[in-house]
């Protein structure tokens, strides 16, 4: 995983609620067996509407999403993650992310913000305002910052030790494959197998 | 002391899955079952080459082919979805995992088939690369939904990194009205919490109503779980699971069966014992519903209208039009006087033999109105043999249905059964996003009743309302 310390950048403001996975990369795009080549497929219905936000030009390059409540709900797809990270998106700030999308963003080195609705609002104000006002997430420190705002946000110890040093999680679970092991010896027997 | 020793049903689950557990880290949790389908593995299994790893343990892991499965020889998959196929054969070849494809007698959605094998039981973790894994916690499973890192994960350690959720009780109490089936109830439940109303929770599904239910009605319960937000879903174990998984294929035979009774009795949540929220649902109010909008709580019960977004509270009601533009409805139409171009009965919400039985009573000695297509798309092949002993399968013929193989068809638009740009659909299925069942389609979320007898009517009707 690609190691994050900071992201500054301009905010794409799409200020909507509960955008769900099937709008963030449609399942057609699911059927390819890499993962990579999903960059075109992000919001692919809705920039179909040449007034999408996506499509304004005053806001290429951006690559800080702030959103409404509940992004990403629906689908476990982690394909939802790549496409916005091959857009150039390295961070998503919203009131609440879904549970899945948000632990995919972990997986992948964006970084997911949950800030309070408030202060999301100030953020989307200030991008509709202001197109090329900067904003600052430190990952270490767990705070955004942007002209007239600074807020922290929850990022538990581990997610964000994780995220800094772009940490392989499987070759840090086998450092306690003993146990795992241990774990599994005292399993119950009559537990189903697909050796029945 | 002794208030500290009352659990929770997931609270017990989780517990003793933990491996490890220390302070500033989430648990280590094992993973008992791991689900794997053609979509969401082929990257995963990509990583463990690319780094020499094995699968620890293919014994304890199941894949399926259902997503993008055809599901009539007439609609051939198209070349993507064939690589796609062939990536999940020479995968499960390659890493020992037992695969059921196309074509095999036990192939099906994922979410149908682990049950029916008798792979789900109580007190187990299962995970999937797939949303709708809340389905399983209909036995008294902690099980849900990951990403394909995490797949890869599992597939490597059979652990996940996962914090301990918070927990939510939603009680049903009272007697379902004659008509109101389990969609009806997880809609309506939907409705009240809203699609982030368990963002964060397992959320227990309570009360007589819920004990009232078959399994495969508590499936279809738990399966829209995600629908408002749960990390999972879950329902405790009781005499109707232990009925449903005794003698299944994998389940636990003879003096393993006692301990695993004994073991699955102690389960339930204390009396006593806490939970984060609580929210409680008189059972007699619920109706059959529908929804309108392009999200799981913009429904109505299907003798209410298409509401005025004006009329609604402030927050919703940008959406809520945009939600209308879409759907390209007029508020204040009755929901019975929408009319439908398609009707689907499948998908891991509604596809089980009872939603069959149910939808097959109505449409029976009917013809589908004419102009309506209607697919009915058993869950799993064994779902479709059982339904050929009963005849289901010349009832929905008779009436005009087209009868598929097994496959997650319609729900989801990444096969060849999709709908057409504008076309609307009543669907037994579990999202209504845009887009869902192919773009620009509209989708309706209804119960199989609904959908059977909006299939004979050919706008959106209940069965004692045909002729």
């Amino acid at each position: 995983m690609r190691a994050v310390q900071r992201v500054v950048g301009r905010a794409l403001p799409l200020d909507r609620a509960n955008v769900d996975t099937d709008q963030i990369i449609p399942a057609h795009w699911l059927k390819r067996i890499e993962r990579t080549g999903y960059g075109a497929g992000l919001f692919e219905a809705w920039r179909r509407d040449a007034a999408f936000v996506m499509n304004d030009p005053r806001y290429a390059g951006a690559s800080i999403l702030v959103a409404g409540a509940n992004f990403g709900s629906g689908s476990s797809r982690e394909h939802a993650v790549w496409a916005l990270d091959e857009a150039g998106f390295r961070a998503v700030i919203a009131p609440r992310l879904a549970d899945i999308f948000r632990a995919n963003c972990l997986k992948s080195g964006l970084v997911p913000v949950e800030l309070e609705p408030e202060v999301v609002t100030m953020l989307l104000e200030l991008a509709l305002r202001e197109p090329r006002t900067e904003i600052m997430i430190d990952v270490g420190r767990r705070v955004v910052e942007a002209p007239g705002v600074r807020a922290s946000f929850a990022l538990d110890d581990h997610a964000r030790a994780r995220l800094l040093e772009g940490l392989d999680d499987i070759a840090v679970t086998l450092t306690h494959a003993d146990e795992i092991s241990t774990y599994e010896a005292r399993r119950a027997t009559w537990l189903p197998s697909l050796r029945d | 002391m002794v208030a500290a020793m009352k659990r929770t049903l997931a609270e017990k689950v989780w517990d003793r899955h933990v491996v490890r557990r220390a302070a500033g880290e989430p648990d280590l949790l094992y993973v008992d079952l791991h689900l794997v389908h053609e979509v969401t593995s082929p990257q995963a299994f990509e990583g463990l080459r690319t780094a020499h790893r094995a699968v620890r343990r293919p014994d304890l892991t199941l894949a399926t082919m259902d997503h993008n499965v055809p599901t009539t020889p007439a609609t051939p998959a198209d070349d993507i979805s064939l690589k796609q196929m062939d990536a999940m054969a020479r995968n499960a070849r390659e890493f020992g995992i037992r695969l059921y494809p196309m074509g095999t007698p036990e192939q099906g959605i994922v979410h149908v088939i682990s049950p029916q094998l008798g792979l789900t039981e109580p007190g187990m973790t299962i995970v999937c690369g797939d949303s709708h894994t809340s389905t399983h916690g209909a036995f008294g499973a902690i099980a849900f939904g990951i990403g394909t890192s995490e797949v890869e994960h599992v597939l490597a350690t059979q652990t996940l990194w996962a914090a301990r959720p918070g927990t939510m009780a939603v009680t049903v109490e009272g007697t379902l009205p004659r008509g109101v089936w389990a969609k009806d109830v997880i809609l309506g439940i939907i409705a009240r919490i809203g699609v982030s109303g368990g963002v964060g929770a397992v959320v227990e599904y309570r009360g007589s109503a819920i004990r009232g239910l078959s399994m495969e009605g508590r499936m279809t319960i738990c399966n829209m779980s995600i629908e408002a937000g749960a990390r999972a879903g879950m329902i405790a174990p009781d005499d109707v699971t232990f009925a449903y998984v005794e003698k299944r294929k994998h389940a636990p035979k003879g003096a393993d069966w006692e301990r695993a009774l004994d073991d699955w009795r102690a389960l339930p949540t204390d009396d006593g014992a806490r939970f984060d929220r609580e929210v409680r649902i008189d059972a007699s109010e619920l109706r059959p519903y529908v929804s309108w909008g392009t999200n799981p709580a913009q429904t109505v019960t299907i003798d209410g209208r298409v509401p005025d977004p004006e009329a609604l509270e402030p927050a919703l009601r940008e959406a809520a039009g945009r939600a209308l533009r879409y759907m390209d409805l007029t508020p204040g139409t009755p929901m019975r006087d929408i009319t439908v171009d398609a009707v689907f009965l499948g998908s891991c919400t509604n596809a089980r033999i009872e939603d069959l039985r149910v939808a097959g009573d109505v449409v029976r000695g009917r013809k589908v109105r004419a102009g309506v297509r209607a697919l009915v798309v058993p869950g799993s092949m064994l779902v479709k043999a059982q339904a050929e002993r009963e005849g289901l399968d010349r009832l929905f013929r008779d009436a005009g249905f087209e009868w598929r193989d097994a496959g997650c068809s319609m729900c989801l638009g990444m096969n060849p059964d999709i709908l057409g740009p504008g076309e609307r659909c009543a669907s037994t299925s579990n999202r209504n996003f845009e887009g869902r069942q192919g773009p620009g389609g509209r989708t309706h979320l209804v119960s199989p009743a609904v959908a059977a007898a909006t299939a004979i009517a050919g706008h959106f009707a209940l069965p004692e309302d045909l002729s």
